[in-house]
């Protein structure tokens, strides 16, 4: 590689890392508790525990779950209710103040499906656990703090891209994973940046893109808002406000109907800024390992509870959902959690031995460079 | 294949690519090619900032 090429990409590197890496040593330090956030609620007695009834306990209506929630908070009114893989008992409850309140000033909490009675989910409203998940996604600034992080993920990954460049004229002398210990301590955390930063580069550049994109998911349901979900409800643009709305009762088999073989995920309610104003949305999944992770919303008129729509996903909704396994890492078990979690520290290991190499290559740059790749 | 610069590195990045999407299709063996994939740049990572 020629010199100016060489100071060019180094220039780069040195750069984008340099401004994201604070940033990142943040998602990294956060992103840790999160890996193992159901351990952790369980650990701190922050999951919900329904009560042990009998096996043929007989559940209620959707309307009777809604009532109940109704019941329990006063004033407000449901926004989502949500099925959850691992407590077939318990429906996931959303409510606040008005149908189009924003997510952070939801409260969210579980409805005994069998008996109704609600069971706080303290994880999902404060706490130790929402701490780190704010801090991780929007740090406490709403829409601008995570384009702020969005754009800090995009700097990561030009980071790692050309580091990769840079790898090559480094690694020119070395063998793999060949670490010089005994010239300096420069050189053997330099081989080490390299070496880390090369072998989790697959997994470095997977949770840094399916993070970007993830950072963007205002955006993208709002481009879905309106583009699908506006076209699908169309006939309704004049409509006159709802005024009475349809029980619940028969939504999951209308729309098992409208989407067989598939399975509802979560319902929003009308209103709600994954429904129209006019619509239940039933947001159901595929029930193979890969379309499980993949929604297909149908609108259900919420006054005639006629199906209005079946929706078609535009590709961008894929991206945003396949995203979110793709950064959490809970797909392959507790080994998979656990390499997530190593391959975390590797990378905080490889920002922390960037920044050090940053601070002891300023005295002499040039001359330090073309040491260090021609050594 | 030490000497060369990139064969061990698109090796494992192979490997690591096709663990992430295989445990998106499936338990069981398609989970361990994850582990696989990933547990190898864990590995590789790990041991030379263990060994003195």
């Amino acid at each position: 590689m020629r010199s100016t090429t060489l100071r060019r990409w180094s220039f780069v590197h040195t750069w984008t890392s340099l401004i994201c890496t604070l940033f990142l040593l943040l998602l990294a330090l956060t992103g840790l508790p999160l890996i193992f956030h159901h351990e952790i609620e369980h650990l701190l007695g922050e999951a919900p525990q329904l009560r042990e009834l009998p096996a043929d306990s007989p559940r209620l209506s959707l309307q009777q779950l809604v009532e109940a929630a109704e019941r329990h908070r006063p004033g407000e009114v449901v926004q989502y209710l949500g099925w959850e893989e691992d407590e077939p008992n318990g429906v996931v409850t959303i409510m606040a103040a008005t149908a189009g309140t924003e997510p952070n000033s939801s409260h969210t909490f579980m409805l005994d499906a069998r008996s109704g009675e609600a069971v706080a989910m303290p994880a999902a409203n404060g706490g130790f656990m929402m701490l780190m998940l704010r801090l991780h996604v929007d740090l406490f600034a709403g829409l601008p703090g995570k384009l702020l992080l969005a754009f800090m993920g995009i700097l990561f990954v030009v980071a790692i891209v050309s580091g990769v460049v840079l790898y090559a004229p480094f690694m020119r002398k070395l063998k793999f994973a060949e670490v010089r210990r005994d010239k300096s301590t420069r050189l053997r955390w330099l081989d080490l940046h390299n070496l880390i930063g090369i072998v989790t580069l697959t997994w470095a550049l997977t949770v840094g893109v399916t993070g970007v994109i993830s950072a963007c998911a205002d955006l993208l349901i709002e481009a879905w808002r309106g583009d699908t979900l506006a076209a699908m409800v169309e006939p309704y643009r004049d409509a006159p406000p709802l005024t009475q709305r349809a029980p619940a009762d028969e939504l999951l088999r209308i729309a098992g109907e409208a989407a067989p073989g598939m399975r509802p995920d979560f319902i929003a309610f009308p209103g709600t800024r994954f429904s129209s104003a006019h619509h239940y949305a039933v947001f159901m999944v595929g029930s193979t390992h890969l379309t499980s992770h993949l929604w297909t919303p149908v609108l259900i008129d919420a006054r005639s509870l006629a199906v209005t729509a079946v929706g078609d996903r535009p590709w961008y909704m894929d991206a945003l959902a396949m995203s979110q396994p793709l950064h959490f890492g809970d797909y392959g078990g507790r080994p998979m959690q656990i390499l997530w979690a190593l391959l975390d520290v590797l990378t905080i290991i490889v920002l922390g031995s960037g920044l050090y190499l940053w601070w002891v290559r300023r005295r002499a740059p040039r001359q330090a460079l073309r040491d260090e790749v021609a050594a | 294949m030490r000497q060369s610069t990139f064969a061990i590195p698109v090796l494992l990045a192979v490997l690591g690519a096709a663990g992430l999407f295989a445990a998106l299709l499936g338990d069981g063996g398609w989970d361990a090619l994850a582990w696989l994939g990933l547990g190898l740049p864990a590995l590789l990572g790990s041991w030379p900032l263990l060994r003195r």
